[in-house]
């Protein structure tokens, strides 16, 4: 178990009128190597509880354990769990500052004092796994790319650092859908190829369905839903109630069955949908 | 650590204090600031301790959220302190190594560390019960008359409404940027102060590049519904002079009045 939350509680700005509980009894345990969606509407403290996950935060009460190690403890260095736990915040481009793509790249590795040629290698392989041509961008200022790659070089940035878990959130926010999908196939291809647990943070269920194994459905501070991604959108009445949607093509698949349609409900992208609709309409020939 | 700077803060609430006229509570301030630099000896400072107190019970702002705001300037006040404390000639009291301390100098140490702390609280008082565009609104108002000597009050006003507005927002992305650098792993507290001057390039660069996006983003804003500034601009809430703002002024007046006079008795 890489992620361990126990009765997780977090008040922002304690005992003045601006008192805010974010996280109320948090308790979640994730596994090496699992693909996490975590979705809650704005407000409902996902970003509060992703920033607990690399001890940026502390908790008010409870317990945050990352592979062993607990973030509360005096003798636990922040800098190794914020080497193991890598967090790429929402509209991570506006903390570009360095003057070459590379040096910003390179900060990220550089803080672990790891040596320059280890530094380049990984500089090389997280463009190359964003899809940045290395020769051509290496050299220029991060602040002349389109959003789209600004995105991706600060992506790059905390990917780098060699995680084992990596939190995005919101990565796709204000991308246009082309950019959107581009980013979440590399973000996909980077959990198939290297491995490694990602927590995707999110409040669009579209985004979400294709890619992740398990979904956290966050509402008012608290977890209302863990499980997995089909499991989840079965529930949406629930989902609905608290103000989530779930995908179209599910929505329609739920539709047709309610009109009698013998289809299964449980559907989650769109080429699920067109051979399962193939496939009841042979059935229903059949008969 | 960066949300403790409670200067410039509003700290919402409707009490007495909060509902005066931003205009009489301006000018009760600049009575005080001017007040405080008359007093030359303690027995005053009761007086003025008792006025702040009071005002502070009056606002319902914790007192501890006031006492709060002096933290960041503690570093001012003990320079103060401790510049008096050395530099005043008189009756010696000890040494330290070379430095001389006097009674005069320990007196006048604590006399200004003490004008300072009280000038800190009373001014920190008028914006955290007074909300930033009724503060803005109180300027230009005061400044108005001059406007016949060319002074630009409402273009004055706006600029600070949009510096106090962005001073949250600012407050707000540089934790922001702060905790995204510290997760790839920079370190902004440790180091001596070459380090830390160097360790802060990750954060202002961005911080700089992204007020002025927002400056740029804002002005277009403004201009795209036609902002215009000058005379023929109405506002939504008019300032109102009640019987009750001008009371408390004819108080203070008197209140002040006296603390100054202890000055020449």
């Amino acid at each position: 178990m890489i992620i361990e939350i126990k009765n997780l509680n977090f008040t922002y700005n304690p005992n003045t009128p601006f008192q805010a509980k974010a996280l109320k009894d948090i308790n979640l345990s994730i596994d090496e190597g699992e693909f996490i969606g975590l979705i809650g509407h704005t407000g409902s403290g996902k970003s509060t509880l992703v920033q607990h996950l690399n001890g940026l935060i502390r908790p008010t009460s409870g317990e945050v354990v990352i592979d062993g190690a607990n973030i509360t403890d005096k003798d636990v260095k922040l800098s190794s769990i914020r080497q193991k736990v890598g967090l790429v915040f929402q509209y991570p481009e506006y903390q570009l500052f360095e003057e070459t793509v590379y040096k910003d790249i390179a900060f990220g590795p550089s803080n672990l004092g790891i040596g320059k040629e280890e530094v380049d290698k990984r500089v090389r392989e997280a463009m190359d796994l964003v899809g940045l041509d290395f020769e051509s961008l290496k050299d220029r200022s991060p602040f002349e790319l389109s959003g789209g790659q600004k995105r991706r070089v600060a992506i790059a940035g905390v990917i780098a650092m060699k995680p084992k878990v990596l939190v995005l959130d919101e990565p796709t926010a204000g991308l246009d859908p082309h950019g959107r999908d581009e980013i979440l196939g590399e973000i996909y291809n980077l959990f198939r190829k290297e491995k490694i647990t990602i927590i995707l943070v999110s409040h669009s269920m579209e985004d979400i369905a294709k890619l992740v194994d398990r979904i956290l459905v966050m509402h008012d501070g608290r977890i209302v839903m863990d499980g997995k991604t089909r499991d989840i959108f079965k529930r949406a009445d629930e989902l609905e109630s608290i103000g989530l949607g779930i995908p179209q093509i599910t929505k329609f698949m739920r539709e047709l069955k309610s009109r009698g349609h013998d289809v299964r409900e449980d559907i989650l992208t769109v080429a699920e949908a067109k051979e399962e609709l193939l496939s009841y309409l042979r059935r229903r020939e059949d008969d | 650590m960066i949300k403790d700077i409670t200067i410039g803060q509003y700290f919402p609430g409707d009490t007495f204090i909060h509902r005066l006229d931003p205009r009489i509570k301006i000018i009760i301030i600049a009575l005080f600031i001017v007040t405080l630099f008359f007093i030359n000896n303690f027995y005053p400072y009761i007086l003025v301790l008792g006025f702040i107190l009071t005002a502070v019970h009056l606002s319902k702002v914790p007192l501890k959220f006031i006492l709060k705001g002096i933290k960041p300037l503690m570093f001012i006040i003990l320079i103060t302190f401790f510049i008096n404390i050395f530099m005043t000639k008189g009756e010696v009291l000890f040494y330290i190594g070379p430095l001389v301390v006097t009674k005069e100098g320990l007196r006048q140490a604590v006399f200004m560390a003490m004008r300072l702390v009280f000038l800190i609280t009373g001014t920190s008082l008028l914006t955290l019960t007074t909300s930033p565009i009724a503060l803005t609104d109180g300027i230009e108002k005061l400044l108005s008359p001059f406007k016949k000597v060319g002074l630009p009050a409402h273009e004055l006003a706006m600029m600070m409404t949009i510096a106090l507005r962005f001073i949250p927002t600012l407050l707000e992305e540089t934790d922001k940027i702060m905790k995204a650098q510290m997760a790839r792993g920079a370190d902004f507290e440790s180091g001596n102060i070459l380090r830390r001057a160097k360790n802060l390039v990750p954060l202002l660069v961005p911080l700089f590049v992204n007020a002025f996006r927002r400056a740029d983003e804002l002005a277009t804003a403004m201009e795209a519904r036609c902002y215009r500034g000058g005379d023929s601009r109405t506002r939504l809430n008019e300032l109102v002079l009640r019987r009750v703002d001008i009371a408390t002024l004819g108080a203070m007046i008197v209140f002040f009045g006296i603390i100054i006079s202890t000055r020449y008795i």
